[in-house]
């Protein structure tokens, strides 16, 4: 990227806020491509045990050995080339604790991205990820007196393999898929969290990162167990600064709620239109548990993520709440994955999207009810709003249901903004782009409601911005 | 016996003196069956489907039946008395085409089998004849059914013909192992109006069988045509039925399937709507039982503006039976004003039955009303307990309420006595199973 872009992008800071960058000069590099040395590099520069050591290098042949998934998604995915990829950029730091010990460059980019007052304001504690590693962690004293830990993901295996191992990659193992066997091999940074038995959590927990190297994939993975009775909301907010070509953002997030302990795990994304963010996140739910996905989706190419719940224990509730939005260029292929796999468990799915000029939005859902289970309840909810006359919307739920007293109800619908309401808003005084980002937040208001209140200010704005010149 | 591969290879179904385009059509469907490979796991076409479970070869086309079993076969096509003309096929062989009245002929109705239309209309044949196909998964299986079709049926309606009573189509299979092709088409030309049922059943409950049927309806601007297929196959049958409708400018289709019998029934339903201002309706009511598998795939494409599609499937699934239910609606670029619904439900009345929907949209305009929705549950145990209360027993009241999930699609029949018959066959598989 030339100096002048710098400078043009810099000026501009203010209404686009994730659109800048700083010089690159990483202490660790593993090059570009993927091999099995690659995978050797990350691991000896975590210095990581053996068996994490394993664990890449089988998830690395599993990577090489599926296919690509484009005999049901978009072909779009062949243009990932992944030999001419960056899999692990480090600045070589120790994740730090105090606010002092981090680089000012990068404290510069928290700065612009507002994290300081954001944590000021109320967050419990913040591991904010600079590319692949940690550049800032802390916590709240009194976190760590009611034993909850919350740390990067090298430094929870390394030192709490006795929490974290049992259950990483388990609820999505490296099979699952190609992306989440990319991952497996390369992951670096993220969060790795324990809640102990009981301890409720009041104030969420918050990860702020951003990819800033052209041409590298960010393989973050984030761990999450609530041990039994124990509450917790965690938030994740993403914006990259704007490159020229494709990055790849691939996460792996596991949630493990334990006996009635509850997970609520938000995320805001605002990739840059030239990334593919391919991302499998999963949560499992115990006796009475609940995990709870808040999903909204702005910018990037491609994003593929479907959250999904796996109700495990009796009694368990999943939910799925997403926004997506597409603007030119931008295909959201998003959706929710319930299975139900005990009985009286209940799982929520509302989704909301938004296609803007040729945008593409896609709900994909699978709803399973596939054993002989009782009094199982699904509901599903997507509505598709069409803003341009080229935009586009795709719909494709899955639903298996057997067993007694299940029932499973899926609706989805597709609209417009209706003249007359633009009409009457435009009779009031409203600019026609006015009353169309008006009549946009209210469809996905219901939603908004659910994102805690400094999100959904940010979103409505994100909202106002995206639809800038989608009309007229 | 030969098997149906080695069938088709030694001896085309086109022994008699063939148009060239027909022969051609036939090699084209040949190759198209040889070449395409058998429906896979990962295939998204065929996605929740017992794939693999086919043995084509198990299965040969056969001869006609004796002059007692095919006067046996005329005797018990009797699903509607008061119709314009009826049809018996058995094994692919014509027993019979019949009642088409003066009038109609000399107004220039065509009802005539396939064979004998080939050879008096084959300029009309060669724009319509085994031109069109689903796009729903079954490219091979439409390949199977272009190169060994032997016996179906031709109705044309010239323009602004009106036939009120339904022509009545009767296909049977006897011989045991029997592979048949049967073949409906219907060309309905500007503002004709008729109506078409199409019955598929077995002679007796054993005989072993293999279907792919495959009907193309077109609907003419202003055209208005129903068509009701009933498939009540015996439990040794496999099924395949492609059907397509492309509907003209305000033409008006309905097509309402009763689907009963079969082990294993894949029905392909695509309707093509290309002028404005068509309507197409698609009902569908379907009881599964034991190990049978039902697989419904549909395709609403809207290729022009202002036009109406509106689904309906029904399921109610006893046993281990299993239903799969995959529509799409796809509205075009520049269809706007399209108003295009989906609704699948699925009744599960025991606990081993699995409903599998897969409820698609795809669209691309942006002035549109669509929307779908699935439901699978049980019965209602608040209505149950509410017919409980007044003296009902409980096993009449799940009959009852069962009754009433099909009676939505039941009272679009049109037809009180095929409506009335159409209970009776639904009644009859139910009675044994809730009583």
């Amino acid at each position: 990227m030339s100096n002048s872009k710098i400078q043009d992008e810099a000026i501009s800071v203010d209404t686009e806020k994730g659109n800048f960058s700083y010089p690159e000069d990483y202490a660790y590099d593993a090059g570009v491509g993927l091999s099995e040395d690659t995978i050797r590099y990350i691991s000896d520069v975590k210095k990581e045990d053996e068996w994490v050591r394993d664990f890449r290098l089988r998830a690395l042949e599993i990577f090489n050995k599926k296919d690509m998934p484009t005999n049901w998604a978009t072909k779009d995915l062949e243009n990932i080339h992944f030999d001419k990829i960056r899999y692990y950029l480090s600045k070589g730091q120790q994740p730090s604790r105090t606010w002092d010990e981090v680089p000012d460059d990068v404290k510069e980019t928290f700065e612009r991205l507002g994290i300081p007052e954001q944590e000021r304001k109320f967050l419990a504690g913040v591991e904010a990820q600079f590319d692949s590693e940690a550049a800032y962690s802390r916590m709240k004293e009194d976190l760590e007196k009611e034993g909850v830990i919350f740390v990067g993901s090298s430094e929870g295996l390394e030192k709490y393999p006795e929490i974290f191992r049992p259950y990483f990659g388990k609820v999505i193992p490296s099979t699952d898929n190609k992306f989440a066997a990319l991952n497996s091999a390369t992951f670096s940074g993220g969060s790795f969290i324990y809640i102990p038995k009981g301890v409720k959590l009041k104030q969420p927990l918050q990860a702020y990162f951003r990819i800033n190297a052209e041409n590298f994939g960010q393989f973050e993975r984030t761990l999450i167990i609530a041990d039994e009775d124990s509450e917790i909301t965690y938030m994740e907010g993403c914006t990259a600064p704007k490159f020229e070509t494709a990055t790849l953002h691939s996460a792996v997030v596991e949630l493990v709620a334990l006996k009635n302990a509850k997970i609520q795990y938000i995320t805001v994304q605002n990739w840059s239109s030239n990334v593919f963010n391919l991302v499998t996140k999963r949560g499992m739910a115990d006796e009475g548990a609940e995990v709870k996905w808040i999903d909204c989706n702005i910018g990037s190419r491609l994003t593929m993520k479907y959250p999904g719940v796996v109700l495990k224990g009796r009694g368990a509730r999943g939910e799925v709440l997403s926004i997506a939005l597409a603007n030119n260029g931008q295909h959201q292929d998003t959706g929710a994955k319930m299975i139900h796999l005990a009985d009286d468990t209940t799982s929520n799915i509302i989704s909301k999207s938004i296609s803007i000029g040729e945008g593409r939005s896609t709900y994909r859902g699978q709803v399973h009810m596939p054993k002989h289970l009782k009094n199982c309840k699904n509901n599903t909810e997507c509505d598709a709003l069409l803003i341009n006359t080229n935009s586009r919307t795709d719909t494709y739920p899955a639903i298996t249901t057997r067993g007694q007293n299940n029932t499973v109800q899926h609706e989805a619908s597709v609209s417009k903004v209706s003249a007359e309401q633009i009409f009457y808003m435009m009779q009031r005084g409203l600019s026609e782009g006015e009353a169309m980002s008006l009549a946009v937040n209210g469809f996905v208001n219901e939603l908004l409601k659910a994102f805690p209140m400094e999100y959904s200010v940010e979103l409505k704005r994100l909202i106002d911005m995206e639809m800038e010149g989608s009309v007229g | 016996m030969t098997s149906l591969s080695e069938n088709i290879m030694n001896k085309p179904a086109n022994t008699a003196a063939e148009p060239i385009w027909l022969t051609e059509r036939r090699a084209a469907g040949l190759a198209q069956y040889q070449t395409l490979p058998p429906p896979a796991l990962n295939d998204e076409l065929w996605r929740f489907a017992s794939v693999g479970r086919l043995k084509i070869d198990d299965y040969a086309p056969t001869g006609a039946p004796s002059p007692a079993n095919a006067k046996a076969l005329l005797d018990r096509s009797d699903l509607v008395s008061e119709r314009a003309g009826r049809s018996v096929h058995a094994d692919d062989h014509s027993l019979c085409f019949e009642g088409l009245s003066e009038e109609l002929i000399a107004k220039g109705v065509l009802y005539l089998p396939i064979a004998d239309a080939l050879k008096a209309h084959p300029d009309l044949m060669e724009q319509y004849f085994l031109k069109t196909t689903t796009e729903l998964g079954s490219d091979k299986f439409f390949g199977l059914h272009a190169a060994s079709i032997r016996a179906g049926t031709l109705l044309y309606i010239p323009k602004g013909v009106e036939i009120e009573q339904p022509l009545v189509n009767y296909y049977w299979t006897s011989a045991q192992g029997t592979a048949v092709f049967p073949h409906t088409l219907i060309i309905a030309e500007d503002n004709a109006k008729a109506s078409v049922v199409d019955i598929f059943s077995s002679e007796t409950k054993e005989n072993e069988a293999l279907n792919i049927a495959v009907s193309n309806l077109h609907a003419a601007t202003g055209a208005k045509v129903f068509r009701k297929v009933v498939q009540d196959w015996n439990k040794q049958t496999t099924s395949f039925q492609l059907d397509t409708t492309i509907a003209g400018r305000d033409a008006q289709v309905k097509n309402l399937a009763v689907n009963i019998g079969s082990e294993r029934a894949r029905y392909e339903n695509q309707t093509r709507i290309e002028g404005p201002g068509a309507d197409v309706k698609m009902y569908s009511i379907t009881v599964a039982e034991d190990n049978q598998e039902f697989d419904q795939r549909t395709f609403q494409t809207h290729n022009a503006p202002n036009a109406v599609s509106d689904l309906l499937y029904k399921n109610a699934l006893l046993d281990q039976s299993r239903t799969i239910f995959s529509g799409l609606i796809k509205v075009a670029e520049g269809a706007q004003q399209t108003d295009a619904y989906q609704t699948n439900r699925n009744l599960l009345l025991d606990p081993t039955a699995e409903a599998n929907a897969l409820p698609g949209l795809e669209i691309l305009a942006n002035d549109v009303r669509c929307s779908h929705g699935a439901t699978t549950g049980n019965l209602d145990a608040d209505e149950l307990f509410y017919m409980m209360q007044r003296g009902i027993p409980r096993r009449t009241a799940m009959q009852l309420m069962v009754f009433g999930f099909f009676e939505e699609v039941i009272e679009k029949v049109d037809n009180e006595e095929l409506a009335e018959n159409l209970r009776q066959l639904i009644h009859k598989k139910f009675e044994a199973k809730i009583a």
